[in-house]
């Protein structure tokens, strides 16, 4: 990989100073930073390219529209799917489960079973209760070990003609497991049920290529991969998608006036209805350009060999208990000090303009698991460094001391 | 329990962070604070007592004793315990009436918002509302 320090000038946010402090960005599971290389293309279209897309004959239109449409075949590529039109822009990861979520709802009966993961986001829990809800259906839930990773075994035992659906991540956002996702969907598909994966924590750290793990739908978000914030995607099988109704109006929007455009009706604008994050999306595609340029080998690499030294300090740093580290994993580490309270750590953290995530990570059931009321967490980005790593650990020493 | 005036109480907690130097000490003294904060009455450790908006779990209980309101409260993050054992030690003792009236401005005289993340701040904010609500609520039952 190039070297670190030279990737950091990429991104002007990492020289700023917090508290006085150097910014040490170990967030980057919530929200990855954004490099100069997408934030000039933001700019740029703002300034020379910026009005309605697939609409107007005007040349700045078809210069939008081009861009637009070059990102979705960049993300096309980049994960390895079959169309282009599978591809369908969202808001992100959250946007795109739900625009599967409500159209299920026509599929779904009340003898029908899905499966979740005990590891799920709640963003990845909570559209399939609502769906449940409104069916009838029955939610059931994979357990996971004390180890962090998901009990494939008691997976199977759970595969019967009625389950329909399985949904799980392709990486746990509070641990960082990597769960396997492509034996999930062989035995799903063997069973005839579809599988949706959330793909938020997964997409940044390593290539995927859809087609060959041969998963049915997939989400993520461009903010986890040095995207803007606001966009992401879902792929799903064309001929599932056929099938899904629009998330937005429904069935009586066909009756409407503005149902005339037929353009409507064709993957993928039936799922793109409005004006949708334009350069949001430009930006998503030159942060897919910006990582591959820096290489996915060489993000693993680098991400992996901090791993092991944020994991290795942690574990000699005395009163550090951490969750889930005995698994295959990318660079997330949960932990807590003694028996502090997370957001204690989180806040002294921060006054050493070190940020890190506290609390639950939006995954209540892991917490309810360890029964603890939350964690550190640490997310590694291929811009940090082992020097940020150790000022990590001096401030711990530091608010450990504090807390007595 | 006789107390000082609430304006009163509260220069002196501003008198007191003067003299800290350094965030650090700041904390150090919150951190103190939380510590020394009295024992919860576990019975009142419920759902109705939760201060919503915290990042940590915040529990608060008033109760009137010869027309003042007297508030206690816990929680399980121990900076969340200090910054709440100052805002008790302002208000709890006083009548309702001038809980509601009381001016909030040494918060910031303290400086201690440009050390509380925003979601601290809010949680602070979420604190100091939750003991102006009793405070009304007791004043409406008078």
């Amino acid at each position: 990989m190039k070297d670190v320090y030279k990737i950091r000038e990429d991104f002007p946010i990492l020289s700023k100073k917090i508290n006085g402090s150097d910014l040490v960005y170990f967030d980057n599971a919530a929200t990855s930073q954004t490099p100069t290389h997408v934030i000039q293309k933001i700019v740029e279209y703002y300034e020379n390219h910026n009005s309605n897309i697939h609409r107007g004959l005007h040349s700045l239109s078809a210069d939008a529209t081009n861009q637009y449409e070059s990102s979705r075949k960049k993300i096309q590529n980049h994960f390895g799917i079959k169309n282009d039109y599978e591809v369908i822009f969202t808001s992100g990861t959250t946007h795109g489960i739900n625009i599967v979520s409500s159209g299920l709802e026509s599929q779904i009966g009340s003898s029908d079973e899905l499966i979740v993961s005990e590891m799920e986001h709640h963003s990845n829990i909570v559209p399939w209760q609502i769906l449940c809800e409104k069916t009838g259906a029955k939610l059931r839930v994979i357990p996971m070990k004390d180890n962090g990773s998901i009990d494939i075994e008691a997976f199977k035992k759970m595969l019967n003609n009625n389950v329909k659906f399985v949904f799980v991540n392709h990486v746990s956002n509070s641990l960082g497991t990597i769960n396997p996702i492509k034996e999930i969907i062989d035995l799903s598909h063997k069973n005839k049920t579809k599988v949706l994966i959330d793909g938020a924590q997964g997409a940044a750290h390593f290539k995927i290529n859809l087609s060959e793990i041969d998963v049915d739908y997939y989400v993520a978000s461009a903010h986890k991969l040095c995207g803007p914030t606001g966009v992401g995607f879902l792929y799903g099988k064309s001929e599932l998608l056929e099938e899904l109704p629009p998330y937005q109006g429904g069935g009586e929007m066909i009756s409407s006036v503005t149902f005339e455009k037929t353009e409507y009706a064709d993957l993928p604008h039936k799922f793109e209805a409005g004006t949708p994050n334009i350069s949001g999306v430009i930006g998503f595609g030159a942060a897919i350009d910006y990582m591959n340029n820096i290489g996915f080998d060489n993000i693993e690499a680098h991400e992996q060999e901090l791993l092991k030294y944020a994991t290795d300090r942690l574990n000699k740093t005395p009163g550090i208990k951490i969750y889930g580290d005995q698994v295959n994993k990318i660079s997330v580490i949960s932990f807590n000090l003694s028996n502090h309270h997370p957001s204690d750590i989180g806040s002294i953290l921060d006054q050493f303009g070190i940020a890190v995530r506290t609390g639950q990570h939006c995954t209540q059931p892991i917490m309810d698991y360890y029964k603890i009321p939350g964690t550190v967490r640490v997310s590694l980005s291929f811009y940090n460094t082992k020097s940020e790593i150790d000022l990590l650990i001096d401030a711990l020493e530091k608010a450990s001391t504090m807390l007595g | 329990m006789n107390v000082g005036s609430i304006q009163s109480i509260q220069q002196e907690i501003v008198n007191e962070f003067d003299f800290f130097d350094d965030w650090s000490e700041k904390y150090q003294y919150l951190i103190d604070l939380g510590k020394n904060l009295p024992d919860f009455n576990q019975i009142n450790r419920v759902e109705e007592n939760l201060v919503k908006g915290c990042q940590s779990n915040v529990w608060l209980h008033a109760e009137i004793i010869d027309d003042k309101i007297i508030y206690t409260a816990d929680s399980d993050a121990i900076i969340s315990k200090g910054i709440i054992s100052i805002l008790i030690s302002v208000f709890s003792g006083q009548k309702p009436e001038d809980i509601i009236n009381a001016k909030m401005d040494f918060i910031d005289k303290i400086g201690l918002s440009n050390h509380l993340s925003q979601t601290r701040a809010n949680g602070l904010l979420a604190m100091v509302k939750q003991i102006k609500i009793y405070a009304v609520a007791y004043n409406s039952k008078k």
